[in-house]
């Protein structure tokens, strides 16, 4: 996908300066380069692929709840270069039980909102954030919706004259192969 | 208990002015500069007010008619559709997905099937993808008439309202005829569309764009050089593309600034390689600078229709891949996919669109999440509100096209 040499280059650079930063390194589905560092590391090699790598746009912040596979939470840092077209990943893997990242708000200032909503939605905690408040949820709101662990509250959907026993998302229930 | 939330909130306040040197936008505040004798007042903007495009709201500190200090504040239309489609199979997702970016849900049911697909391994026949495009692009034009329409009422300019509305109105038609839905058309599925397009369907598109092409000149006629429309665009919410890459803006107000990204020219889905198109860009980076730009993409928009329609003469076969599963999905179980994460991002009309699928391997996804254009460019309003009139705010929130079903999901 886009410009596979630079990405190519980008990753190589990261693991050569950074040798203790990235843990593991594969390609997504989609063909996104994919490279798994260490929290402690994060701050750098964020810097590294924004200053010196040219990914000098930020397109999104998130995270996935893995609860009923291994407890912990990875949080993607998707890194886009506008020079190079070029797309780049990076994955940080957090326990559930203490969620904390540096913020890289210092880096670039719109991971802002994308910080803030990942503290409304997952209750992951952004040190040195300068307005960590929720932001979708309202203020006064006790939990994280988006962690597995949060009940989906739902009510069967009435017809005329039947209402169903079960719940929505109960009509399909979740099940492996 | 009303003092110790009081007294819990002035906490927070004295600690945010400690990291950031900057107070908290608090209302009912007047406050005087001891030096200059200058008044400020905060003011509250929303959530209901129809220039905010939805329920957007906006805190503002302002000294006379000039704002100090702006303050978006979102959430009043969040809903938790990421929180509800890891509750449902992958094709129940579809129609939650229709329902974030309501003004053009072709475009979004594109990135998430695509995603899925990716997923799975599976790509659409030929026929299929050229019918996204089609509908992709309509659907584009459409959310692009909104925005005019709407952006020229709050100046008022509002012959252009009724222009806009009367053609979206034709486009919302042909998707009723597709899909039986004129806003929510649940018409793509993962691994091609529903169903093949109906008789005659491609002529009568062929007609709507004679009539389009004639509207858009009138529409230039009309708004390009009014004197009212540039007077109140020109220079106004300028944005430079240091600030937007450091935002993550995308789309035409990136465009805006002379950047030539766009998603389907730099990472084709759908066999847009296959067509040919410009990617129209402008150098202001201010509000009237966006509005050329969006009036040339509706003109790509229609060009690349019309190709789609001549593929799609020439392209006879299925329109859905062949595979049992994914045909009719089974009524106890869904369909499986297998475990992985796919990142794909599309280019909707307000800017790039990411969706984030992962799955465990069962029949529902562990996470759907949706990279919204809107979120990101909300955020930049402050850059673009401070400093100007009130009565350019309401400019500036009309030419960032923000839909708050988008932003607050």
């Amino acid at each position: 996908m886009g410009n596979a040499e630079h990405v190519e280059r980008a990753a190589q650079t990261i693991k050569a300066r950074l040798p203790d930063a990235v843990v593991d390194d594969y390609t997504m589905k989609s063909g996104w380069r994919t490279l798994v560092v260490r929290k402690e590391r994060l701050l750098d090699v964020l810097k590294l692929a924004k200053d010196e790598l040219e990914f000098l746009a930020i397109y999104d912040i998130t995270a996935a709840d893995f609860l009923e596979h291994e407890p912990y939470f990875h949080v993607i840092y998707v890194l886009h270069s506008p020079t190079r077209l070029a797309k780049l990943v990076i994955k940080v893997k957090l326990e559930r039980e203490q969620p904390v990242l540096p913020s890289a708000t210092a880096i670039w200032p719109g991971a802002n909102w994308f910080e803030r909503e990942l503290y409304d939605l997952f209750g992951i905690k952004f040190e040195g954030h300068p307005n960590l408040k929720r932001i979708l949820m309202p203020d006064e709101w006790i939990g994280h919706p988006l962690r597995k662990d949060y009940p989906l509250t739902e009510e069967p959907v009435e017809f005329k004259g039947h209402v169903p026993k079960r719940l929505p998302s109960e009509v399909i229930p979740k099940q492996y192969e | 208990m009303a003092d110790e939330r009081t007294s819990a909130e002035q906490q927070r306040l004295a600690a945010r002015r400690a990291t950031t040197g900057r107070e908290e936008l608090d209302l009912q505040r007047v406050s005087v500069e001891p030096e200059t004798g200058v008044e400020t007042l905060v003011l509250n903007m929303g959530p209901q007010h129809p220039s905010t495009h939805g329920v957007l709201r906006l805190v503002i500190e302002v000294d006379g008619e000039v704002i100090r200090r702006c303050e978006p504040v979102i959430g009043y239309l969040h809903t938790g559709i990421e929180k509800t489609c890891e509750h449902r199979t992958y094709h129940q997702v579809v129609p939650l997905i229709d329902r974030q970016d309501y003004l053009s849900p072709l475009n979004e049911e594109m990135g998430y099937v695509l995603a899925v697909e990716r997923l799975l391994g599976v790509e659409p026949p030929k026929r299929a993808q050229y019918i996204r495009v089609l509908m992709a692009e309509l659907s584009r034009i459409a959310s692009h008439l909104v925005w005019l329409g709407t952006g020229a009422l709050e100046v008022n300019v509002s012959a252009v309202f009724m222009y806009c509305f009367e053609t979206r109105e034709r486009i919302l038609d042909l998707f009723e005829r597709v899909s039986g839905a004129r806003m929510f058309p649940r018409y793509f599925c993962v691994g091609g569309v529903m169903r093949d397009l109906p008789r005659g369907f491609l002529d009568e598109v062929l007609k709507f764009l004679e009539f389009f092409r004639r509207i858009h000149k009138d529409l230039h006629g009309i708004v390009t050089r009014n004197p009212i429309w540039v007077a109140r665009n020109e220079g106004v919410a300028v944005i430079t593309k240091e600030q937007c890459f450091a935002y993550g803006v995308t789309g035409p107000i990136l465009r805006a600034t002379g950047v030539e990204y766009d998603v389907r020219r730099a990472f084709p889905y759908s066999s847009y390689e296959e067509f040919d198109f410009e990617v129209p860009t402008q150098t202001a980076g201010d509000s009237y600078a966006r509005y050329l730009v969006r009036m040339a993409e509706m003109e790509q928009s229609a060009r690349i229709v019309e190709q789609a329609v001549e593929k799609l003469r020439g392209a006879d076969g299925p329109v859905m891949v062949d595979d049992p599963r994914l045909r009719k999905p089974h009524p106890h179980k869904g369909f499986f996919v297998p475990p992985g994460e796919a990142y794909v991002t599309v280019e909707s009309p307000r800017g790039e669109k990411g969706y984030y699928v992962v799955s465990d391997g069962s029949n529902k996804p562990l996470r759907v999440r949706m990279r919204s254009p809107s979120f990101a460019h909300i955020q930049i309003l402050p850059l673009l509100v401070e400093g100007g009139y009130i009565a350019d705010a309401i400019i500036a929130i009309g030419s960032v096209d923000p839909v708050l079903g988008d932003v607050d999901r």
